[in-house]
């Protein structure tokens, strides 16, 4: 009796699909909301380094002088606290995570240069 | 639709010395400790004890100062109250009286001693012996 | 009398997921004493209130655990909540109550999958496991993560989770729900499983009571502590009865847990059928925390605290939280004493530790 219960279980596995994935030769399905990454429009980014400020794990830093937005991707928790401080919502919080790797990665965005470019308060 | 009892909240302020007085009726009422606290303000450590009975919270609140904080400790009334104070003790500096289970330090693996009362003790650990590499960074005394 | 031996268990130990380390006393293969000490992984999240305004504070909360983050997400948010003195919209407190159950689901089938893990019986481990990653995926399609959730925030909800979604959500838990029953009886009638928890770590009622247990270690003693009752969130207008077991052994906590899980998907179906339109958040400008208050959520594993108090500042002076497995540890110090040695890692499992949140 008492084999029979869990049998049921282990029995239907054998004609069952799989329950997992060939992870990386399949790949995985991101749902709609996933928090995977932070992705930047640098051309609407005012640097205003609101996003630094509230960071709660200070991931992100922002350089007004020279234009650069840089994250730590290993740092960053996905919070999205950025993405919902940013006055210019130019921060998404993308699917797909960072991929793992042996050293930290910090990404820099830099603006590119912009004719007749409007005065940045 | 049941009433809210979570938003009664009563906090009282006792005295130090009354501390045991307070346990022991809380104890024979049939109240229940739910937690114990401290709260560095300023030179002053505040201790918050909560206790509940019936889904209602009773707060009794008392300070101490921060420099030389003593205190009767609660084990022999509730005898689960070890892990708060020792945790107080590791973290705040504050020694207690007649502790059941003293764990004289040791009870949180610290690089520091008592990170949150920089006014006792506070800054590193007197070479620290075998203390093996548990750091908190956010321990770091950024007050 | 023969001869005592002082045995140490963990921090390091096969059935356990995090450090904590117990100094056993035996007698032949009977435990006298157990000597708990933890402290290994104290994080000192707390203190990086100094470093982080109120508003974000939250996403620190929540990762004190990644089982019961929804949990602590909350917890946060209500003591915050009755510091300011604001109430959230109703729809608010619908959508938490559902995630809420939903993480109770999530960490118990994580738990009994441990459990059979525990005891050796790695295809029940599995099923286990098969069955919550329903539970995983259904978080990530509404929440957009897996185990941190982050969409609590100060105020209500940060995301609003449609009427349509929520309705799937019930169909999806309905649709495995057979295959918990399965799993079900296989935890509580199978002959194996059986042997190792029945009668063994037996608490009574008062030793409950007297040790200060919470969550379903009280609960399968016969001690009626569910925070729930207190009314918050919709649990007092949903109707919620406490699900109690009387034996006190290991057997009546697992048997807890699994009534539990069958018992979320129903407040949940409730939830979802009873849910109001509207707002999901209110706005909190220029108002600063400047009170205290202690907020109790029941978690999973049992009743937790939040204490805040602030000073008006954006800062505030400290946040404390008391989680669950800081108070079932005297508990399972009582229960030690007296059993095999071979039963101290079901024992350990059973109060379901968390040394992360008891540390944090």
């Amino acid at each position: 009796m008492a084999g029979l219960k869990i049998g049921k279980m282990v029995l239907g596995s054998l004609f069952r699909k799989p329950a997992t994935k060939m992870y990386p030769i399949v790949p995985a399905v991101w749902k709609e909301r996933t928090r995977g990454h932070i992705e930047i429009e640098i051309e609407d980014c005012i640097f205003c380094g609101i996003c630094s400020k509230k960071c709660p794990t200070d991931a992100i830093t922002v350089d007004r002088a020279a234009k650069s937005w840089a994250i730590q991707r290993m740092g960053c928790i996905q919070c999205s606290c950025c993405v919902e401080v940013c006055p210019k919502k130019c921060l998404t919080n993308m699917a797909g995570y960072t991929a793992p790797d042996a050293q930290k990665v910090t990404d820099t965005f830099v603006q590119p240069e912009k004719e007749a470019e409007p005065k940045e308060e | 639709m049941t009433e809210r009892k979570d938003l009664i909240q009563e906090f009282l302020l006792i005295e130090p010395g009354e501390l045991l007085e307070t346990a022991l009726e809380l104890r024979t009422a049939g109240y229940r400790l739910g937690q114990a606290c401290a709260t560095l303000l300023g030179d002053q450590l505040e201790l918050l004890y909560s206790f509940e009975k019936d889904n209602v919270l009773r707060n009794e609140k008392l300070t101490v100062d921060a420099a030389a904080p003593e205190l009767p400790s609660i084990t022999p009334i509730y005898s689960y109250a070890f892990v708060y104070e020792n945790e107080m003790h590791d973290l705040f500096g504050i020694t207690f009286r007649n502790l059941s289970l003293d764990y004289g330090g040791a009870f949180y693996k610290i690089a520091r001693e008592t990170p949150w009362n920089p006014k006792f003790g506070g800054g590193e650990k007197a070479a620290a012996p075998s203390e093996d590499g548990v750091s908190s960074e956010a321990e770091g005394g950024e007050a | 009398m023969s001869k005592r031996t002082v045995i140490p268990f963990g921090p390091q130990h096969p059935v356990l997921p995090e450090p904590i380390h117990l100094d056993l006393v035996i007698e032949d293969e009977t435990v006298v004493e157990a000597i708990p000490s933890i402290g290994y992984i104290h994080r000192g999240l707390e203190k990086l209130v100094d470093k982080n305004e109120w508003p974000e504070m939250v996403y620190v909360i929540e990762r004190i655990c990644g089982i019961c983050s929804f949990g602590h997400g909350w917890g946060y948010c209500k003591t915050i909540e009755g510091n300011l003195g604001v109430s959230v919209p109703p729809r608010a407190e619908y959508l938490r109550t559902i995630l809420h159950e939903l993480g109770r689901m999530h960490s118990h089938l994580l738990w009994l999958g441990c459990l059979a893990d525990g005891f050796g019986f790695e295809s029940l481990f599995m099923h286990s496991w098969r069955l919550r990653e329903t539970v995983l995926d259904l978080f990530e399609e509404t929440t957009g993560g897996r185990v941190i959730f982050s969409i609590c925030k100060v105020g209500g909800m940060r995301k609003d989770i449609p009427n349509e979604m929520l309705k799937k959500m019930e169909e999806t838990l309905r649709g495995i729900e057979g295959e918990l029953h399965e799993l079900a009886d296989v935890f509580l009638d199978d002959d194996t499983v059986k042997s190792r928890l029945v009668g063994v770590g037996v608490l009574t009622k008062e030793e409950a009571f007297e040790l200060g247990a919470v969550g379903p270690m009280a609960r399968a003693s016969g001690v009626n502590n569910d925070v729930r009752l207190d009314g918050h969130g919709v649990y007092g207008e949903i109707g919620f009865e406490p699900c109690l077991e009387e034996t006190g052994d290991s057997y009546a906590r697992c048997k807890v847990r699994i009534r539990e899980v069958f018992q979320s998907i129903d407040l949940i179906a409730k939830c979802v059928s009873m849910i109001p339109d509207g707002d999901v958040a209110i706005e909190i400008k220029g108002q600063n925390p400047a009170g205290e208050f202690v907020g109790r959520i029941e978690q999973p594993r049992g009743e937790a605290y939040y204490y805040s108090k602030g000073s008006g500042q954006k800062f505030l002076d400290r946040i404390r939280v008391r989680t669950p497995t800081n108070a079932n540890v005297p508990p399972l110090v009582k229960i030690l004493q007296g059993c095999e040695l071979a039963d101290v890692p079901i024992l350990v499992l059973t109060i379901d530790p968390c040394i992360s949140c008891t540390e944090r």
